[in-house]
């Protein structure tokens, strides 16, 4: 009963008006500083509409994984505004924390599964979280592990399975109550190149079924392959934004250069950047 | 009523699958209650019978055979004057045989006594212990060796010695239960919290997990609880049943023999009453542990 309302909630939500105009991801001179003083986050502002598949890369220590926490308010902003579907989420209580996360898939490079339980079981935890009832589980659950390719696996435990195998179950739980947004940290940190691309093909997928997804990425040749829109950050910054299709040779090559510096070397060519200029970073 | 089926499936795949902690986690409670339950009774015992002994305290004067009856109320009047005294008791010759007969084991003794060697006497209460010393000098005010201050007594009952000695050391007993059944508590108290924040922080990336798709606090506390609830209810019926085979098995048969153990028998002491109070009190705080230990991992 409780789950229907949640239900009702949800799918209610793009049917306003005001919602349904807003960007999935809003964030509004966003600033994150750590307690020890160090800034994670230098008045990032950023916009990602519904169904967008973005790649958000940048070397270690840029922020990228700041910024994810922050969108599941694993942490909150130290000034700015984060959005999501519209809302504020630096306004809500603590007691809504649950289900802004309900309604965001999340997949680590650690793959976060409950040891304690068989991959049929992590994926229906999402599912009986929510309230789902049985007969919705044993509908959803198989469904999703199909998508994955793991239905033969639903018996097995997590240390039973390969990375790659582990990483489908992490996608098929942020998966299975098919949230609008998906965010997925280094999901093929831990995985080799061949089973990276798998996961990725299965994210793009997912956001082929209108689900926004972010992923955040180290691995350059997959960000030139899938030619989606590239958010870069350096330093706390926004450095880049290119926008979906228009990623070619060039800019990849100009991609690649920065990653291998860890910082823009050169001309920028087309880069939209947003508001923080190149020099900044010499 | 479906989430109740399924939390308490939850608690028991975890415990299923955690057995060592949650075995860990019962044997400390079981351990914990027999202590307890050891500890408490004997305590309440030599509380009851410090109690009794204080209660005692008491000096007693023998008269001479010769004293007349009114001279003996004017006495009983004059010990009545005395300040801090309670009570004033006269005990005839006959009733100290009679309890003396009835405080040896050998009635035979008594029975071969052609004539009452015991003379009449008056057994004087103070209102406290401590002021015991205070009366007896005002009956004997140049000292003890010197002349009462009544002649018909005749000497004082050398009985309030040995009661004084027992009233210190039953004192110094209590005092020294106390502060090792407080010390056993609170060690306890804290094993008990150490072995359930073991067996959590063991599972904190689960909880961490379980926050990252969106479960709600209790959703992720109550199967914790459940477990609390499981483990507070096997340790507590553990050790009841150890301290019950304890009771009948040895200390049932010793206080027939023993006066000390008797005495915790029919005192303040209640045996299923304490039983029930030790059960409840594991359950709760290994329950209320469980949830109180898990409120760190919680935090968002």
């Amino acid at each position: 009963m409780a789950r229907a309302k949640k239900r009702q909630q949800r799918d209610d939500e793009p049917r306003r008006p005001r919602a349904r105009r807003a960007p999935i991801i809003e964030l509004n001179d966003v600033t994150k500083v750590y307690p020890g003083g160090h800034m994670a986050l230098d008045r990032v502002s950023l916009a990602i509409g519904r169904g967008e598949f973005v790649f958000l890369v940048g070397p270690t220590g840029c922020g990228k994984s700041t910024l994810i926490k922050m969108l599941i308010r694993e942490l909150d902003a130290t000034e700015g505004q984060v959005k999501i579907a519209g809302r504020d989420i630096g306004a809500l209580s603590e007691k809504k924390i649950p289900q802004l996360r309900r309604n965001i898939g999340t997949v680590f490079q650690d793959f976060k599964l409950l040891p304690n339980r068989t991959v049929y079981d992590n994926v229906a935890y999402a599912l009986q979280v929510i309230g789902a009832s049985r007969a919705e589980i044993r509908e959803q659950v198989p469904a999703t592990l199909r998508l994955v390719g793991l239905s033969t696996k639903l018996n097995s435990y997590p240390d039973q399975l390969s990375g790659g195998e582990q990483q489908r179950v992490s996608v098929a739980r942020a998966f299975v109550n098919h949230p609008p947004l998906l965010l997925a940290d280094e999901p093929s940190g831990n995985l080799d190149p061949v089973t990276s691309i798998g996961i990725m093909q299965l994210l793009y997928r997912i956001n082929k079924t209108g689900t926004t997804v972010v992923v955040v990425t180290h691995d350059r040749e997959m960000v030139d392959n899938m030619r989606r829109r590239v958010v870069e950050l350096y330093e706390g910054r926004v450095v880049r934004d290119e926008v979906s299709g228009g990623y070619t040779e060039e800019s990849t090559g100009e991609f690649g250069l920065r990653m291998q510096a860890g910082m823009g070397i050169g001309s920028e060519g087309e880069a939209r950047t947003n508001g923080h200029d190149h020099e900044h970073l010499v | 009523m479906g989430r109740l089926i399924f939390f308490i499936q939850e608690a028991a795949r975890a415990m299923r699958r955690n057995a060592a902690p949650s075995l860990a986690a019962i044997v400390t409670t079981a351990v914990t209650v027999i202590l307890l339950g050891v500890l408490i009774p004997i305590f309440q015992t030599a509380q009851a019978k410090s109690d009794e002994v204080r209660g005692q305290l008491n000096v007693q004067y023998a008269l001479f055979g010769d004293a007349t009856q009114a001279e003996t109320a004017a006495l009983g009047n004059e010990l009545r004057g005395i300040p801090h005294v309670a009570k004033v008791v006269y005990v005839t010759k006959a009733q100290a045989l009679k309890t003396l007969s009835g405080e040896l084991k050998d009635k035979s003794i008594v029975s071969e006594l052609k004539t009452n060697p015991l003379p009449n006497s008056f057994e004087v209460f103070a209102d406290d212990a401590g002021n015991l010393p205070g009366i007896r000098e005002a009956v004997y005010p140049n000292g003890p060796k010197g002349e009462p201050f009544n002649p018909i007594i005749a000497n004082e009952f050398d009985r309030q010695h040995s009661a004084q000695k027992i009233e210190q050391v039953t004192s110094a007993l209590k005092i020294v239960l106390t502060v090792i059944t407080a010390l056993l508590i609170i060690a306890s108290l804290m094993l008990i919290g150490n072995t359930i924040r073991l067996s959590i922080y063991t599972r904190r990336r689960e909880v961490e997990v379980m926050r990252l798709v969106g479960a709600t606090r209790w959703f992720i506390r109550w199967p914790f609880m459940l477990e609390g609830v499981v483990v507070g209810f096997a340790g507590g019926l553990a050790a009841i049943l150890i301290l019950w085979l304890g009771k009948i098995t040895i200390v049932d048969p010793l206080s027939e023999t023993f006066h000390f153990l008797e005495a915790q028998n029919d005192a303040s002491v209640n045996f299923p009453e304490l039983m029930v109070v030790l059960f409840a009190a594991a359950v709760i705080v290994s329950t209320l542990g469980s949830g109180l230990t898990l409120r760190r991992f919680l935090k968002v």
